[in-house]
């Protein structure tokens, strides 16, 4: 399990030089990125435990809930390891032992105090399997499905509407013994069937819902059930999910609740030589390398690349970074028969002869995304140690020595997890390429001024549309950069904006000669309760595909006049610095706001202020289309 | 493997587990005579304990040992029979 991540080499030397060091939490953030035993999970979560208040404001902490009807204490450890590989912490409460409704229910409970922003239902299938006899007929067992699958949809509601916390529902792990054999997948009451029906019928009530899964059933069926529950501990400690599963199980909770915060990795950059194809192009040349049908070696190659394209259909932004001459690798794409990436597929590719390190940063940059959204996947350890060793913000993955077994490293790595799959995401290759075109554009025009102007920019706009409103809550939760206060909002949370009295809420699409944008920004004003007349902007988010496009002015512009027309007479700002927001940091001041609070001690935050009367309508190349966007 | 290598194998587990370097375990040692080690870091103990010798003992053993020399006789045990 885990073996994407590189084994650690002396971890309790390391461990100790982490606890002297003046920089204790980075050093063990470092050790979390290595594949740790369950023994060594429980050392590192408790080395993190100790460092106490020292963690505080470094990284961000997340209040996280696990509400089970089995033992999770096993769970605890491997939960924070997993979290801190993605830089994240998690204050954890673990409610009693099978008292999840209590919980929830109960409106003093332990879990209502903790007030967590994430709760995780970790149910075994066990209560259904024991209520529904192994001769029922068919309907009758499905009826309990459906009966159980209500109650599961009662407490989400709950979960959601009396704590605000974001659901995460746990699929439910096949424990259960063949009884008719094949035949249980006929039987009506069979326990397997009951289990398998589960699991079907919970992803649709999740879908419809807009609950989160952590699919344990998909782990375990890729690991075997016996790699996840073990009888014994079952017996023992009543343990559904064996400690020894713990660190991966830990790694899958985190991959749902990084993803659903923008914290999954965005960019897979590909090495070619031995990755992409077998052989050196360099020295083989064209005919000489391995790749497509044919051979079996060939194939595994071809296979990677077939993933690598599902996952560019799928969002994913793909770059290559080659230690190659570019007109040779150029060549290779356009004229080899069997090549199944075209150039175009990927959105930067660098081949030259520099450090791969600084070409990583070139990528990072030219894509205009954070170095820490990057896969770099090389089948050469010495070039994976030093990337991990100079950048590492970057994930990479250690390849197996055999190209078959390079797509199920990938794979297992998880490192493109997603919380929500929108057509947004799958136009987003389209979406680079024509940035590439744009960048092109770029390079010819003389100016500034005749780049945008001749873009020829038009905006739709218009309050949220309910169809539009998960890719709203995705680009509230996965923007980190032009964010000013890096607020998050569920997509319930953001309905209710919607419905709230006395409320704006305003999206954005932008268009211009090369293509649609897409939905790029969105922003919710909610009335100051406090000074009648004043609006806040709780929310403003931009994807960084448009930054330095004018499109905020256009936006504060198209927000001023909406504003003006529900007697709105100023709007209050607050911009929070974060690790990564700094590109907003002066965008208040430049649309004319005027700052009411300095920098408080406590997070650097400022308060900034508009007088509607005074705003000057900013000019903008962007032409408007007003109505829903 | 002598009993005395396998005692201090699992004194080393024990002490990573409950981080606490001055636990020394004797074949005499009960669990209740080792500060924090209760019935929750028995389970982590036997789990770490069963990946380090490659062996798994079976429900009634895990229940009733009743020193770390009953469980190092019995690792003993199994792996003289393979």
């Amino acid at each position: 399990m885990m073996d994407w991540l590189p084994v650690p080499q002396d971890f309790r030397g390391n461990l100790r030089l982490a606890l002297e060091s003046a920089d204790s939490l980075e050093r063990l953030a470092a050790l979390a990125q290595h594949r740790l035993s369950f023994v060594e999970t429980i050392q590192l979560n408790r080395a993190v435990e100790n460092l106490g208040t020292e963690t505080d404001g470094k990284i961000p902490t997340i209040r996280l809930a696990i509400l089970a009807s089995a033992t999770v204490d096993q769970l605890v450890p491997s939960i924070r390891v997993a979290g801190l590989r993605r830089r994240l912490l998690f204050d954890l409460h673990v409610g009693p032992y099978g008292q999840y409704r209590q919980q929830l229910f109960q409106p003093e409970s332990s879990l209502q105090r903790f007030d967590p922003q994430v709760v995780v239902l970790s149910l075994s299938a066990r209560e259904l399997t024991a209520a529904v006899p192994v001769n029922a007929a068919a309907d009758e067992a499905d009826g309990a499905i459906r009966r159980y699958i209500d109650g599961l949809r009662f407490l989400w509601q709950r979960a959601r509407e009396t704590l605000g916390s974001t659901v995460i529902q746990q699929t439910f792990l096949n424990v259960t013994d063949p009884l008719f054999g094949s035949y249980d997948r006929l039987a009506g009451g069979a326990p397997s069937r009951l289990v398998a029906g589960l699991n079907e019928h919970v992803a649709e009530a999740a879908r419809e819902d807009g609950i989160l899964l952590l699919d344990v059933a998909r782990a375990s069926e890729r690991d075997g059930i016996d790699a996840w529950f073990d009888v014994t501990r079952w017996l023992q400690a009543k343990m559904e999910i064996a400690p020894q599963a713990a660190p991966l199980y830990g790694d899958l909770l985190a991959r749902v609740i990084a993803a659903q915060r923008g914290l999954s990795k965005k960019c897979l950059v590909l090495d070619l030589d031995n990755t992409l194809w077998g052989g050196v192009i360099g020295d083989d040349g064209l005919e000489g390398i391995v790749l497509g049908e044919g051979t079996a070696t060939g194939e595994a190659h071809l296979a990677l690349q077939r993933y690598a394209g599902q996952l560019r259909d799928r969002g994913v932004v793909l770059a290559v970074c080659s230690r190659n001459e570019p007109a040779v690798v150029e060549a290779a794409f356009r004229d080899h028969p069997e090549m199944f990436l075209k150039r175009s597929d990927f959105a930067a590719f660098v081949a030259n002869w520099d450090d791969k390190a600084a070409n990583l940063q070139r990528i990072a940059r030219q894509l205009n995304i954070g170095i820490d959204s990057l896969v770099f996947v090389d089948d050469n350890p010495a070039e994976r140690a030093r990337i991990r060793e100079s950048l590492p913000m970057v994930a990479v993955p250690e390849l197996p020595p055999d190209p078959a077994h390079y797509v199920r490293c990938l794979a297992d790595a998880g490192y493109f997890e997603a919380a929500a799959f929108t057509a947004e995401d799958s136009q987003r290759a389209e979406q680079y390429s024509a940035n590439a075109s744009r960048d092109t554009f770029l390079e010819s025009s003389q100016t500034m001024d005749e780049f945008l102007k001749g873009l020829e920019m038009s905006v739709n706009f218009g309050p949220f549309q309910k169809v539009d409103l998960a890719r709203i809550a995705q680009l509230i939760g996965k923007t980190n950069q032009f964010n000013p206060t890096t607020r998050r909002h569920s997509l319930d949370a953001v309905a209710r904006f919607v419905a709230a009295d006395g409320s704006l809420t305003l999206q954005f699409r932008l268009v211009d000669r090369f293509g649609d944008n897409g939905l790029v920004s969105a922003m919710i004003l909610l009335p100051d309760p406090q000074a009648p007349g004043v609006m806040e902007i709780d929310t403003w988010v931009m994807s960084c595909r448009v930054f330095g496009r004018q499109l905020e002015r256009e936006i504060m512009n198209i927000a001023v006049e909406a504003a003006r027309q529900m007697d709105v007479s100023g709007f209050r700002a607050d911009y929070i610095p974060s690790q990564k927001n700094d590109v907003v940091s002066g965008l208040y001041p430049s649309l004319g706001f005027r700052v009411e609070q300095e920098a408080e001690s406590q997070n650097g935050s400022t308060t900034w202020v508009l007088h509607l009367s005074e705003y000057c309508p900013q000019p903008t190349y962007i032409s408007r289309r007003p109505g829903a966007a | 493997m002598s009993d005395h290598e396998i005692v201090s194998k699992m004194t080393e587990i024990l002490r990573d587990l409950l981080s606490d370097d001055s636990i020394v375990l004797t074949m005499e040692t009960r669990r209740e005579e080792v500060p924090g080690w209760d019935s929750f870091a028995y389970v982590n103990f036997i789990v770490a304990v069963e990946s380090q010798f490659g062996v798994k003992f079976k429900v009634a053993e895990v229940e009733s040992f009743e020193n770390v020399g009953a469980i190092a006789r019995r690792i003993s045990t199994i792996c003289a029979a393979r």
